[in-house]
């Protein structure tokens, strides 16, 4: 049985994780796990790496 | 029972809107409070959100829930991903709230409280939200097209390339006054300029605390970030204490400007991972915590606005810029109300994570109002000061006189009553040397932010509550900085790739150092002007940035408007039709003004001819003279350009009523570029995330 705050914090912190990217490679895991791709993943260095590459290619800030 | 009472609730909210908005406009003479500003904003957006942006959504776009997203068709698990509403609204506002919206406000100011926030709020909810939204409805309905891609397929070429080539403008002059904005927060303040110099360094060790130490750890590594930050802050004010450190970081303009450009080409060049990436996660941080801040510091301390509602300075004679009311109070906002450059972030990298088409309005038109509220807060922080200190802080020597005495004469004598005590001791209490001529509207933000803050969480800490507000405006800056000069070079690089395929490629050295060099050379170039003119150089960039960025929002709702008239909406498109007919008005009068107009304050060739003259006449003294011929070669410059952007904004406009126009007639358009209906496997249950 979970009280309010730890519900409402739980979500917090798993919005907080979500929007930051901090379990960008979780999420990748997952998302390689369930769609059989015969190559191993990448390994979670690789995996950041290749992330951020492709995150700051287009227009990611505005003024 | 339940629907009499949301009509109750809803004519409440109605009526208290109108009563504090009416508040607002009708008070004269005596003080208002803060809060009824906050009060008049939150009801405005709330109505405007459920009934004018639930009807475009409804009658004008036709959002289809049952239609698959981009995000569910192509979902590869990287950039195509189905993500909960809250999540793509928090990345969505997160890119498209940056400094624009907290320094043009506080600059408006100078009009009084009045116009500024009449526009922040009208133009937001009748402009700014409507192309935010219709911008992500359209490329969410086209596979997530970039607005340029969008312009292409459905006006044609023309359209396409003069998007492409407005953004790249943008972009320059976007950087350069950023740029100017840092530097003169950091002109002779150690503790600013210690502070800001920091944040690279920690930035750095985010960068790889997040790549070697703990991959991929985000969170720990803001942590760490974030707490090192605060402790730069503090340890500026030690650094300004300090005897020998101290002039290490005390600068004038002209180095720190250098400084700013070789930073900003060492962003561009070195790995993402080192410095943008973790400054972005820094800035990202400060930026939400500070607002949230300082809409609860207004909220608790509910400080009074000591701004007239009108001032003197509609007449065109302000001291910050040159230039009447209208059209330049629109031009100056920019940001907080209509922004051109959401639309590249609407169209692009926010669809690719929408998971149903009925998110479109929280995250399009709900992202929008969030970041106008940010506008009404700077706008309050701004005028809750004396208006003879804020004048004081944002008037340029060459304006007011470069002695103190001279300066507080000659704003008193506005009506605008400040004396040297009065600004020697809030420079003392902020930690400053001085605060007189401190342009670009940071200074007396973050006067104005630290004021609140230490009033409402305790007294005595207001230089720190100052150099943090500086820390704060400066680190999103510079993010925006280092990704606006990288985002350049990918363009310049794509342009270039149509020439010799060779510098296309991204990651070729010499490309990559070429195309940096080039696009940091064209913001510097600008910088560098800015800084070395004596008028502050915000007052020439500020305006030309507005019509940039008032110049991409007229493409964005043109392509908008040419593609509700193919859908056979002509009786809708006065939705975007009608912002863009305003922002049609107002860029090309501001345009006309700013290069034709006899005041030399306002006009850049009548500037030019004055300085020509004075030049000639041999009455410039000899440090001006000396630059005389580099600002007089600027202002025409600036002319040309300021020409090239209302010229760029009426091919789009008139290639648009061209399409509109032929596609009535019966006669061959483009064809509509929307993707075809494939019916949304999420079913209603799915829960998402």
């Amino acid at each position: 049985m979970m009280n309010p705050i730890g519900k409402y914090g739980r979500a917090f912190w798993q919005a907080l994780r979500r929007l930051s990217g901090d379990d960008a490679y979780e999420r990748y895991l997952r998302h390689h796990a369930q769609h059989q791709v015969s190559e191993p993943p990448l390994s979670r260095e690789e995996f950041y790496k290749q992330w951020q590459e492709r995150k700051w290619k287009g227009v990611k800030r505005c003024c | 029972m339940n629907a009499l009472f949301k009509y109750v609730v809803w004519i409440a909210i109605a009526l208290l809107g109108a009563g504090a908005v009416g508040g607002i406009a009708l008070n004269r003479g005596e003080s208002i409070n803060a809060l009824w500003f906050i009060i008049a904003a939150v009801c405005v957006y709330a109505i405007a959100y459920r009934f004018y942006a639930a009807w475009v959504a409804a009658r004008v776009l036709t959002l289809d829930e049952t239609r698959a997203t981009p995000a569910e068709r192509f979902d590869n698990g990287r950039d195509f991903v189905p993500t909960n509403r809250w999540i793509v609204f928090g990345h969505h506002f997160a890119a498209i709230a940056g400094p624009g919206p907290l320094i043009g406000p506080t600059l408006a100011a100078q009009f009084g409280y009045l116009p500024g926030t009449l526009w922040i709020l009208i133009g937001a909810v009748l402009g700014g939200c409507v192309q935010d939204m219709v911008t992500l409805f359209f490329s969410t309905r086209r596979d997530g097209r970039s607005l340029g891609q969008m312009a292409r397929d459905e006006l044609g070429p023309i359209g396409g390339i003069a998007a492409l080539i407005g953004t790249f403008a943008i972009m320059i002059i976007l950087i350069a006054v950023l740029g100017l904005v840092v530097v003169n927060a950091m002109k002779h303040s150690p503790w600013a300029t210690s502070t800001v110099a920091a944040t690279i360094p920690i930035a750095m060790v985010v960068g790889l605390y997040m790549r070697t130490i703990r991959p991929g750890r985000v969170l720990e590594g803001s942590a760490l970030g974030v707490l090192l930050l605060l402790l730069a802050v503090a340890g500026g004010g030690w650094i300004d204490h300090h005897e020998t450190l101290r002039p290490l970081f005390d600068h004038e303009g002209l180095p720190l400007a250098w400084a700013v450009i070789v930073y900003g080409f060492a962003a561009a060049v070195l790995p993402v991972w080192l410095l943008l990436a973790p400054r972005d996660y820094l800035s990202t941080f400060m930026k939400l915590g500070t607002v949230i801040l300082l809409a609860v510091a207004i909220v608790i301390l509910q400080p009074d606005v000591k701004m007239p509602a009108l001032t003197r300075f509609i007449d065109g004679s302000g001291p910050i810029f040159g230039g009447t009311l209208f059209p330049f109070v629109f031009i100056t906002i920019a940001c907080g109300a209509i922004s051109g450059f959401h639309s590249l972030i609407a169209s692009g990298t926010t669809p690719k994570l929408l998971a149903n088409e009925r998110d479109i309005r929280m995250i399009g038109y709900g992202g929008m109002l969030l970041e106008s509220f940010v506008a009404v807060m700077a706008l309050v922080a701004a005028t809750v000061l004396e208006p003879g200190v804020y004048f004081a802080i944002n008037s340029p020597a060459g304006i007011v006189g470069k002695e103190a005495a001279e300066a507080v004469a000659k704003i008193s004598s506005w009506g605008f009553p400040v004396t040297v005590e009065q600004m020697q001791t809030l420079a003392r209490e902020m930690g400053e040397a001085t605060l007189f001529a401190r342009t670009g509207g940071a200074p007396s933000l973050a006067v104005g932010m630290a004021s609140i803050f230490s009033s409402a969480f305790g007294q005595g800490m207001l230089a720190l509550w100052y150099h943090f507000a500086i820390m704060f405006e400066a680190i999103f800056i510079l993010t925006t900085l280092d990704a606006g000069t990288r985002v350049g070079r990918f363009m310049l690089q794509d342009m270039l790739g149509n020439v010799w395929p060779k510098l296309g490629e991204t990651s070729w050295t010499p490309s990559v150092i070429l195309t940096s060099g080039l696009v940091v050379g064209a913001w510097g170039y600008f910088l560098y002007i800015g800084v070395i003119d004596p008028n502050g150089g915000v007052n020439l960039l500020w305006p030309l940035f507005g019509i940039a960025n008032q110049m991409l929002a007229a493409i964005a709702l043109s392509v908008a408007t040419g593609i509700l008239v193919k859908s056979g909406k002509l009786h809708r498109a006065w939705v975007t039709g009608i912002p863009l007919a305003w922002l049609v008005l107002v860029t090309t009068t501001a345009a006309w003004q700013k290069i034709f107009s006899d005041d030399v304050r306002v006009g850049f060739i009548a500037a030019a001819n004055d300085l020509s003259a004075k030049l000639a006449a041999g009455v410039l003294p000899p440090e001006k003279a000396a630059v005389a011929p580099q600002l007089i070669f600027n202002q025409h410059l600036d002319a040309w350009l300021t020409a090239f952007f209302v010229a760029v904004l009426w091919i789009v406009v008139l290639d648009m009523l061209r399409v509109s126009s032929r596609h009535l007639a019966g006669k061959p358009v483009p064809p509509l570029a929307e993707s075809p209906h494939i019916p949304s496997r999420l079913v209603e249950d799915y829960v998402r995330d």
